[in-house]
């Protein structure tokens, strides 16, 4: 029995860490800004608002896991949400909205992988041009201008995305579902299997007959889909369209995503991480301002959130443990 | 008359397991196989021996089913393969498992992932039994790999593992498997003499239990005594071919050398 907590622990060493330092930030908070931190509304905010990055660090965690970058999400995400905004707004269909939306993201990712895969361009590359392609179609086919959907807050569908169940708002709802349904497509399913291989060494996969480009062209798609999703959620929230949409999350995305405990190097990724580093990173401009400091402390905490943690993984893996 | 009875019902018993005919195979301007017939029968242990870059890793990669030949046709079972249908998954279904030189691991990945790469024992969603995987793998550990208890166990990661345990991971999930024709690529390479007569031993028992291998390697002295024949390459090309009935260990080894100089010369 203690035998199996310590293996346990060994193998988990990476999400329990993980989850002292969050837990550690989050006394921090408390003690600085109690008033704040000790009341529910604050965390109704966190969980209508960390979902949006939530989603795309959870589709960075699989294109990591294989062993490539996508630099494109946020301008998917506007996509995204152009896609639902346009079709809500032409046919007052939640239902044909959301499938606008999904199918937009699939074609991103399609292109994305098409691009990486057959021919043959690095996805940093490839992605970057994504980036600055996607978001000049969105500000040209909107005339650079919003999109108001003020109707969509009457909709009989709206709490869908927008709602609460059990108090719990429905953005966290979703994250929630998702991260445990693609936590068990990555660790549990022939899927996943197929994407760790290929991260950790593609010539293998291919070796032993899986098929490399399709797995990859499958995650770029599967990153398409969330970023998709996130900016419907998004525009949800807001009720409007903007050209913009995505541009702050970048850098947010990234960060959660190796605070999680994913490498860049592929063949290894974690969904829970993700999911906890989301809340850990969503929650840190919150509490640096609650806590009276300037905002451009923020920059310098998430730095030092970044490089402590990831410096904390990289050495639990090299030493093996995890 | 009686002759030609004879050699009709001579091709009648003989179908090989695996017939290569005239394989030709160019990377770009690099022509790696230059026509190379391989035969291989049941039951039937071929070793094919052949210097650095004379073509072996690639002939069996294209018997696998990794990559297509240029030219030539393959048959199995008598059955002749059409490029666009085959593939690894197909060479499998057809009871081929190869070993590879590159030993195909995946580093950071456990062992029990490794064994089952691309074939879990799944659902029909898709989703792996992790307990029954983890299950067999310890039995192929033990009873094929002969890993006992300490050290390594299914959630042990390939990058913690030694040498011959890798050798032995890409083994035992070859063995698993339970295919016609096993193909071992450079199986000893790098490995001790203890665990080289282990991997003696695992082909021994391929050709007691009526299936076929073929046993690549540049150490002739390993593949000597547990093969039947012998195809040498040299260059691209077949340069001879022996049969160990026919042959001593020195006999064989003089012959290859004498088929090399004579190319050069
Ligand atoms: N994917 C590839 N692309 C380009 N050239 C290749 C490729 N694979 C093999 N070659 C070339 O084909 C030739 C034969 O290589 P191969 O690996 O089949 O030799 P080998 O007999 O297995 O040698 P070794 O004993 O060193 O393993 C070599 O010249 C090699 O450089
Ligand atoms: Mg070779």
């Amino acid at each position: 029995m203690n035998n199996k907590i310590k293996e346990f622990t060994r193998r988990h060493s990476l999400e329990i860490g993980l989850i002292v330092i969050t837990i550690l930030v989050w006394i921090v908070f408390i003690i600085t800004s109690p008033r704040t931190f000790l009341s529910p509304k604050i965390y109704r905010t966190f969980m209508s608002t960390v979902p949006f990055v939530g989603l795309l660090a959870l589709g960075l965690t699989f294109v990591l896991a294989i062993g490539e970058i996508d630099l494109s999400f946020p301008s998917t995400m506007a996509v995204g949400g152009m896609c639902f905004g346009l079709a809500f707004a032409a046919t007052n269909s939640i239902v044909l909205g959301i499938l606008a939306a999904m199918a937009g993201g699939f074609v991103v990712g399609l292109i994305n992988g098409i691009l990486v895969t057959k021919v043959g361009m690095p996805s940093i590359v490839a992605t970057l041009g994504m980036m600055f392609f996607l978001r000049g179609f969105v500000t040209l086919s909107t005339d650079g201008s919003a999109i108001s959907l003020r109707a969509l807050g009457d909709h009989m569908l709206y709490p869908v995305f927008s709602g609460t169940f059990l108090t719990i708002p429905m953005q966290t709802v979703w994250f929630l579902f998702l991260s445990v349904f693609l936590g068990f497509i990555l660790y549990r399913h022939q899927f996943g299997d197929n994407v760790l291989f290929v991260g950790d060494n593609s010539h293998t996969a291919d070796l032993m007959g899986i098929s490399v480009s399709k797995t990859k062209i499958a995650v770029f798609i599967i990153m398409g889909m969330l970023a998709a999703l996130s900016g419907t959620m998004d525009v949800f929230r807001l009720r409007t369209w903007w050209p913009t949409q995505g541009q702050g999350y970048f850098m947010t995305a990234f960060a959660t995503v190796f605070v999680g405990g994913t490498s860049m190097k592929g063949g290894q990724g974690t969904v829970f991480g993700t999911f906890v580093a989301a809340f850990l990173i969503g929650s840190l401009e919150a509490g640096i301002v609650a806590a009276g400091l300037a905002g451009f402390w923020t920059q310098l905490i998430y730095g030092l959130i970044i490089v402590v943690s990831v410096s904390i993984h990289t050495n639990l893996r090299r030493l093996g443990i995890t | 008359m009686t002759l030609k009875a004879n050699n009709l019902q001579k091709e009648v018993i003989i179908i090989s397991l695996v017939e290569m005919k005239n394989i030709k195979k160019k990377f770009g301007s690099v022509t790696a196989l230059r026509g190379v017939n391989l035969e291989v029968g049941e039951n039937e242990v071929v070793g094919l021996l052949g210097d650095n870059g004379a073509g072996k890793s690639t002939l069996i990669k294209i018997l696998s089913g990794v990559m297509p030949p240029t030219e030539g046709e393959i048959y199995i079972h008598g059955k002749k393969i059409y490029p666009g249908e085959y593939s690894v998954n197909k060479a499998r279904e057809l009871g081929i498992e190869t070993v590879y030189q590159e030993k195909a691991l995946g580093e950071k990945q456990p062992i029990w992932r490794n064994i089952f790469i691309g074939r879990h024992i799944t659902n029909r969603f898709g989703f792996i039994d992790v307990d029954k995987v983890k299950q067999e793998s310890q039995k192929i550990m033990r009873e094929i790999m002969g890993l006992t208890g300490e050290g390594a166990s299914p959630e042990s990661r390939v990058s913690t593992l030694s040498g011959g345990e890798r050798q032995g991971i890409a083994i035992g999930r070859a063995m698993y498997f339970d295919a016609d024709l096993v193909i071992l690529d450079e199986p000893t390479m790098a490995l001790s003499l203890k665990e080289v007569d282990k991997v003696l031993k695992f082909i021994q028992k391929i050709k007691d239990s009526g299936k076929s291998c073929v046993y690549i390697s540049h150490n002739i002295t390993n593949v000597y005594p547990v093969s039947d024949r012998f195809v040498s390459l040299d260059r691209g090309e077949k340069v001879g071919e022996y049969l160990k009935d026919e042959c001593s260990l020195e006999e064989l080894n003089e012959a290859l050398i004498l088929a090399t100089e004579r190319k050069i010369g």
